[in-house]
């Protein structure tokens, strides 16, 4: 079969798809299970926890698309003949931004620019010489003369593109509340008219206005990056929009990942250590005391520097920079998680220590279950809730972490688009005069918004799934045992 | 209270041997150092007799674990393990092997530096924080209380990165008011010092605030509050008098853990702003990929870690009559 395209898939690829199905059928599982149900039904009513899941959706939408790699096939001109495909790997984002990929500049230049940002010496069609800003080759190319026409023809583009943004918002709205209307048995105008108080059990009116604003940002963005660079070019001309969203995948496979990687170690050796006690106990507490007594960067320096060492004696093992890029994040991901299962494990250690003292545990003893099967019955669906809630605020401390470890030299591959990467190309531009502040704005406000909606989410979550802070008796002791297990991975930051 | 230390110093022993195997198998057994020397030397085809010299040069020239050719105990000294690993029990760190210079001379000249910029940092925010937490406690309920907690939560959500970029921007380009970074000796240091001093300040404003106010939160619930409030006490000297003291035992045994370890000092303040101190010794280290410091900083890193846990545990006993040490 000779398809178009030839699909790739890539380490991260897998775990991410692997990841999202983990956490569908948890879903599904946990619908069943009327003692799970409630906390989420909690968080679903909390109005920033349900603003911070619409908002990160978003962000998973970018990054799932980022995720879905394929190589197109080179075009032949003998009918029959076997398809080669390119060597170049692609995601379906770029397949979307395919103008902004191929519209480069040569350097620099500021959002909405119609010209270069530095003077170069332009050949006039009568052979005389000139200092001027040159036109740039994609923003702004329509434009006859854009000194007048600019501003205009933004503010064009920019009102079509908020008018379709609103169509595309009542269109989701819509959806929304049809849904909302369909599961609770409500008809659709009830639903809307509750919504539209703010009275609605769900803060539907909430997420349908951060629905709103995010359509009346992004699909006018969307309009005018047809044209223009709306955040501007870096320093080799490439698209500084187009490299902020290609970096949210980044934020998030490393903040997803990483949790994979990190919790069967964490629940293996947490619940064995508590439940077994005795020389099991020893052996894991000697083991993750030796772990988390390492400084969190030195570790994850020298490891990186070692796999550094070993692609480089085995660099024929990765036929391309996609490749190698991803197998770095990849080990990355592997290294972060080896670093940081050491403070839920001690969380669940202590929790087990707890459970096994307990009635239905002692019953189960005496019925003559298993150990195993009594971890995994009984002890395992009742240390759940800190694993949500030490998964859920490790992410925003693991997005944070990806930049500095980028700066020090052991993050991702300098040819994988990140925050991290894209900060420590720009902060060296803060000192050109005019400054170029754009990479590090767009960097900034997207990190910003991705790391707050998780804390905000995790926040909600904590407060639904955490039994001390239900019965409202001490929110400081769930916040400090949460700080306690997300210590791992903040000493990296 | 004796016998405690002692069991905590004896049982720090394995941990720094796990450490030391740990960073052993990833520094040579994952990799050889004929790996190493081909990396550092840096070219494709490297000579033999190069890679030789390197090693010999470094004394990586012997091996692993065992040497079967010397006699008597040099069979177990002269092996890489022993020169590489184990000698730093004995604080002989040897040399870096990037630019050969002394590890043991560096780290004495770069702690200053790095102390004279964690040092205040460490007491005036655990200051800072505290005031501001019992700020927001004192008026909880209100709209100061919320809009301090919204801006903790938005300030813990911004990288410390842009801190550090946006404080260099605004006060030492902008402002002009300090330099944008070095280090100076002499009456003029603290004007170097000053931005990252307050940058540090400002980035872990948020989350430590937000914790110490949990903490006080936690404490204002308990019975000896309501009995202060039911004999009559005023809302402020329940608040600064009680709560505070008993708010500042975690607090303080919290922050205990962490003082050993200023002394490796911050890595990415250091690197940003040029301080010559231990952490941007470890960052040079990283980027020249000098393993002899980096195995020496991850030594000296858990070393201090578990004194920090030690020194924990004994303040407990300080603060709090109740906790004795077995």
């Amino acid at each position: 079969m000779n398809l178009p395209f030839q699909p790739v898939v890539l380490w991260t690829d897998g775990l991410l798809f692997l990841l999202v199905a983990v956490v569908l059928g948890f879903v599904r599982w946990s619908r069943h299970e009327e003692h799970l149900r409630a906390p989420w039904r909690k968080v679903a009513r909390s109005r920033g926890g349900m603003i911070a899941v619409t908002v990160l959706v978003l962000y998973a939408g970018v990054a799932l698309l980022d995720s879905l790699h394929y190589r197109r096939a080179l075009p032949t001109d003998k009918p029959g003949a076997e398809v080669t495909y390119a060597p170049e790997v692609l995601s379906v984002l770029d397949t979307f931004a395919r103008p902004l990929r191929d519209g480069s500049e040569r350097t620099f230049s500021a959002p909405f620019a119609a010209t270069a940002f530095v003077k170069e010496t332009i050949t006039r069609a009568d052979g005389t010489q000139v200092r001027d800003f040159p036109r740039l080759r994609y923003g702004g190319r329509l434009l006859e003369n854009p000194d007048v026409e600019r501003v205009p023809d933004i503010a064009r583009r920019a009102l079509g593109g908020l008018a379709a943004g609103v169509l595309l918002w009542v269109t989701l709205a819509g959806l929304v509340t049809g849904y909302v209307a369909h599961r609770s048995g409500e008809t659709f105008a009830e639903v809307s008219a509750a919504a539209w108080r703010g009275e609605h059990a769900l803060p539907l009116r909430a997420i349908l206005l951060t629905l709103g604003g995010a359509c009346a940002v992004i699909v006018p963005l969307l309009v005018l990056s047809a044209h223009y660079h709306v955040l501007g070019t870096d320093k080799v001309g490439q698209d500084v929009f187009y490299l902020t969203l290609k970096s949210i995948r980044t934020g998030l496979v490393i903040g997803t990942i990483t949790t994979l990687v990190m919790l069967p170690f964490a629940l293996a050796l947490g619940i064995m250590a508590g439940y077994f006690g005795g020389w099991v106990d020893d052996v894991i507490q000697y083991l993750y005391t030796t772990l988390s007594s390492i400084p969190g960067v030195l570790l994850i320096a020298a490891s990186v520097l070692m796999m550094q060492v070993y692609m480089d004696t085995h660099a024929d093992t990765f036929d391309s920079i996609t490749r190698r890029a991803d197998f770095r994040l990849m080990f990355l991901c592997v290294i972060l998680g080896v670093t940081s299962w050491t403070g839920l494990c001690r969380l669940l250690r202590g929790e087990t220590l707890k459970l096994r003292e307990l009635d239905y545990v002692q019953a189960a003893r005496a019925f003559g279950v298993s150990p195993w099967r009594i971890m995994l019955r009984h002890v395992l669906p009742n240390v759940l809730h800190l694993v949500i809630i030490t998964t859920v605020l490790g992410f925003s401390a693991l997005v944070l972490a990806e930049a500095v470890l980028s700066y020090v030299g052991v993050g991702v591959d300098p040819a994988m688009n990140s925050f991290g990467t894209m900060i420590n190309a720009a902060r060296l531009e803060m000192a050109r005069e005019p400054i170029v502040w754009w990479s590090l704005f767009s960097a900034f406000v997207f990190m910003f918004v991705l790391v707050l909606c998780a804390n905000l989410f995790a926040d909600a979550v904590r407060d639904a799934l955490d039994p001390r802070m239900r019965e409202q008796v001490s929110p400081a002791a769930a916040l400090r045992r949460a700080r306690a297990l997300a210590a791992s991975t903040r000493s990296v930051a | 209270m004796g016998g405690y230390l002692l069991r905590r110093l004896l049982y720090a022993i394995p941990i720094l041997l796990g450490v030391n195997i740990l960073t052993f198998s990833l520094f040579f057994v994952v990799n050889t150092p004929d790996d190493m020397a081909r990396m550092q030397l840096g070219v494709k085809r490297v000579t033999p007799e190069a890679i030789e010299q390197w090693k010999r040069e470094r004394e990586y020239d012997r091996p692993l674990l065992l040497n079967t050719q010397a006699e008597g105990a040099a069979r177990l000294t002269d092996t890489i393990f022993f020169k590489h690993s184990l000698s730093l029990f004995s604080f002989d760190f040897g040399r870096s092997e990037s630019d050969g210079r002394d590890i043991a001379h560096e780290i004495r000249k770069r702690m200053v530096p790095s102390l004279s910029v964690a040092v205040p940092v460490f007491v005036v925010g655990l200051a800072f924080y505290v005031s501001f937490a019992l700020m927001l406690v004192f008026f909880r309920g209100t709209s100061i209380d919320t809009s301090g907690v919204v801006l903790c939560v938005a300030a813990m959500s911004i990288s410390g990165m842009f801190y550090i970029i946006g404080g260099q921007y605004l006060v030492g380009k902008l402002w002009h008011w300090t330099p944008i970074s070095g280090f100076g000796q002499g009456p003029d240091a603290w004007r170097f010092l000053l931005l990252p001093i307050l940058v540090a300040l400002v980035s872990s404003l948020g989350e430590d605030s937000r914790l110490f106010r949990s903490f006080f939160l936690e404490e204002i619930h308990k019975d000896y509050v309501r009995t202060a409030r039911a004999k009559g006490l005023g809302e402020s000297r329940i608040l600064f008098h009680h709560v505070l003291r008993n708010a500042l035992i975690p607090i303080l045994t919290g922050a205990v853990v962490v003082i050993p370890r200023l002394f490796l000092g911050s890595l990415i303040l250091e690197s940003f702003f040029g301080i010559p101190g231990l952490g941007s010794y470890t960052i040079d280290a990283i980027n020249s990929q000098d393993f002899a410091v980096v195995r020496t900083m991850v030594f000296l890193g858990s070393l201090l870690y578990i004194v920090g846990l030690i020194l924990t545990d004994l303040s407990y006993t300080l603060v709090d009559p109740r906790v004795r040490l077995q």
